[in-house]
């Protein structure tokens, strides 16, 4: 099997969907002729045409405003946010429109579009090229909100997106799209061409949206992870030695709650990591649901590791970012507790 | 230079407030029939005059005259007619409905029906229209049954979209009307999307965007404005500048220069004003707009210049903020009573038709009325199910709804 990036895959599952479906297209920032800044479309124009895969105007409220009007035609348009931070100007057409759309119009209009957009921080982007703005999607009704961590579910869930007939949000861990990533800034980062997660099948496969994948299989504690973060997590548990079954979470919204609550009842125990802000950050909802759900199974309280409560600093990433020995020290004292 | 140093601000105030004279006077119009009418396929950049000048038909004597008559028949002009006075009387009824306590808000046209009736009779089926709340007109000229926007202003049991959206905010993609955002201007750059969709697909359909004068403001206007030119999408863009955004003058919106038209010109879109109180005109701009539309041509932008006789809404009290008469000194009049004495002028109408009429649609609405109300107001008779205010959030009911649904005991 052919190991590609999470680039590569990304691609791939554009070319793939517009292979398929001639209602596919392609836009957005830079996303034509250049094949956008991280490359994740290139050369899909000078396949499909101009008509499919097309640069646009800075304008990320016309960008989506104008794929809610392909989409209710009966297009389904995969849009680029060229990163998630500029997507705020088009939060109102994520959020009021595009997500309630077939509610409001009881199903007569439809709105089957995906937005992708490279999320988070490890690339020194400073605070406007690093946040992740999960939780301000996964609060509003109607929106599938979607994080991979590797290339191969990066290409069968964004083809389950593009398929879906719903809104989806599809953020890319940037951090991740070369590589995978354990944490340790200092280290060389293995590529995806020698990780076996890099390997991504030929044609048309999907992952399912709203199912969680178990990443590492363990008895002692619980961690609750997506994206970047689950590198990191897995790097915690491999240096504290203390058995954890690592859960990527994949889709956010749906959210698989049955993965989460059978492991929890198993370990008794949970951590739940991520890299946006902790306050009213999406740990805060798996926290309270696990609460709700395995409260008596519970030998220890459940932990948060996530970013600090501050805007995404530059120079101090590396300290902004929750690393090993942070999951790790959570991880020991939640076994502790 | 005197006042170098010493800054002031600027607000802009209409021109006169309750209690004073209405004053017109800096509405600027061209005599009925003045206007030229270009080919469709005209370069912007020679008629750059008409983003400040009206388009009008119907003359003081109700004469049609000039280059932009003569496109619609008699028939075609007494349907017309009784359009604006199935609006108008639907209007009525259904905000004595409102003060019944029979739904919970409503908004009307009055004055402004000319503007989404005879436009809807320029486009084709299969055209879609992204409407304001204030564009009725495109269903009642479509042929959309008066029961079913009852049902809708009710929430009753019948209302297609299950009580889910304020009254008013209806949808009907049969009838090419896309569903009503609360959000202003958003459904602006979402027609240009449409309208670059049926280009995408090679399809003959166009989109109309609809939006009112002090929303323009909105970026999500512009944003419009740039895609439109920017892929020449098959899309009319309307401005309905009907003076008032609630209780906010058309001249915070527009400044103090230019025209809402006139926006359109720095973007290389044709733009054109016209009499929004001109059934005739209003038609014959729309025609040669979804034309330029259809041809491969691109984006018109269209200001039709009409006032807003009644209140914003059900919730509004104009006299707060306007001279109460304003509306009667209205220059381009009223557009039921112009449509109608240009009828009379060419001798298929009457006064005592005209008295026929009305009565006659008014027992329509009635009946309407009466068969709406058999399923329910909005704090009476038949609701839509608690069932239904779960469903349809997405295609598949996803697991935490089915939860938050049991626990409602739904």
């Amino acid at each position: 099997m052919p190991r590609r990036t999470m680039i590569e895959a990304i691609r791939d599952a554009m070319d793939v969907s517009m292979r398929r479906d001639d209602n596919v297209v392609v836009f957005g920032e830079d996303v034509g002729f250049f094949g956008g800044v991280f490359r994740c479309t290139q050369g899909l124009q000078a396949k499909y045409g101009k008509s499919r895969c097309f640069d646009a105007p800075i304008n990320e409220s016309g960008i989506v405003g104008s794929a809610i009007g392909m989409a209710a035609y009966g297009l389904k348009p995969c849009v680029e946010i060229q990163f998630a931070d500029y997507m705020y100007p088009a939060y109102d057409q994520l959020t009021q429109e595009a997500a309630r759309l077939r509610y409001r119009s009881n199903g007569d209009f439809t709105c089957p579009i995906v937005v992708r957009m490279p999320t988070g921080g490890g690339i020194f982007g400073g605070q406007t090229h690093s946040q992740s703005p999960e939780a301000l999607f996964t609060h509003v009704s109607g929106l599938k909100t979607v994080v991979p961590s590797n290339p191969h579910d990066a290409k069968g869930l964004l083809i389950a997106a593009i398929e879906d007939p719903d809104p989806v949000i599809f953020l890319e861990p940037k951090r991740l799209y070369n590589g995978p990533f354990d944490g340790h800034h200092g280290r060389p980062v293995t590529p995806w061409s020698k990780h076996e997660l890099g390997e991504v099948a030929d044609g048309h496969y999907t992952v399912p949206l709203g199912k969680a994948a178990i990443r590492r299989a363990g008895s002692a504690v619980t961690v609750l992870a997506y994206g970047t973060m689950v590198y990191v997590a897995q790097a915690a548990a491999e240096e504290t030695g203390i058995d954890a079954e690592i859960i990527d979470l994949r889709t956010l919204l749906p959210l698989d709650l049955d993965t989460i609550v059978a492991s929890v009842k198993k370990t008794g125990r949970c951590v739940i990591v991520h890299e946006a802000t902790l306050t009213s950050g999406f740990g805060a909802e798996l926290s309270a649901l696990v609460q709700e759900n395995c409260f008596y199974h519970l030998q220890a309280p459940v932990a948060r590791v996530a970013g600090w409560d501050t805007p995404y600093p530059h120079a101090q990433e590396w300290d902004y970012f929750p690393g090993p020995a942070r999951v790790g020290r959570a991880l020991v004292e939640t076994m502790e507790a | 230079m005197a006042d170098a140093g010493m800054l002031r601000f600027h607000v802009p105030e209409p021109e006169v407030r309750p209690g004073g004279a209405p004053d017109f006077s800096n509405v600027t119009l061209a005599p009925a029939g003045s206007v030229p009418r270009p080919d469709i396929d005209v370069d912007p950049r020679t008629i750059r005059d008409m983003a400040f000048s009206i388009i009008r038909v119907l003359n003081r004597d109700g004469e049609a005259v000039g280059p932009w008559a003569g496109l619609l028949s008699s028939e075609e002009l007494l349907e017309g007619l009784r359009h604006m006075m199935t609006l108008r009387t639907f209007d009525a009824r259904m905000q004595m409905a409102q003060r019944q306590g029979k739904t919970s808000f409503y908004m009307q046209h009055l004055g402004e029906e000319a503007v989404s009736c005879a436009f809807r009779k320029a486009l084709e089926p299969g055209d879609m229209n992204f409407p304001t709340y204030r564009q009725a007109g495109l269903l009642i000229a479509d042929g959309y049954p008066m029961v079913t926007m009852m049902n809708q202003i009710y929430s009753n049991e019948a209302d297609p979209l299950k009580g889910r959206q304020l009254p008013i905010m209806y949808s009907s993609k049969e009838h090419g009307f896309f569903s009503i955002s609360g959000n202003l201007a958003t459904q602006y750059i979402q027609a240009v999307g449409w309208a670059m969709a049926s280009a995408i697909s090679n399809d003959s359909k166009i989109a109309a965007a609809w939006i009112g004068d002090g929303s323009t403001a909105e970026s999500d206007f512009h944003s419009a404005l740039v895609f439109a030119s920017t892929y020449k999408a098959p899309v009319v863009l309307n401005v309905v500048n009907n003076q008032w955004a609630i209780s906010t003058f058309q001249g915070i919106a527009r400044g103090g220069s230019g025209t809402f038209a006139a926006r359109g010109l720095g973007f290389g879109i044709p733009s054109l004003r016209v009499d929004g109180n001109d059934y005739l005109a209003v038609h014959a701009v729309a025609k040669w707009a979804a034309e330029r539309a259809r041809s491969n041509l691109g984006p018109t932008l269209v200001e039709y210049v009409t006032y807003r006789a009644g209140a914003h809404s059900s919730s509004d009290d104009p006299s707060a903020y306007r001279p109460k008469t304003e509306s009667d000194a209205w220059p381009l009049g009223d557009p039921v009573m112009r449509l109608k004495n240009h009828l009379i002028q060419l001798g298929v109408w009457s006064d005592e038709r005209h008295a026929q009429a009305e009565a006659e649609i008014l027992d329509t609405v009635i009946a309407a009325q009466k068969e709406a109300e058999s399923h329910g107001t909005l704090h009476a008779g038949g609701k839509p199910s608690t069932r239904e205010m779960f469903e349809g959030v997405f295609a598949e009911m996803p697991a935490h709804l089915r939860r938050q649904r049991q626990q409602a005991g739904v």
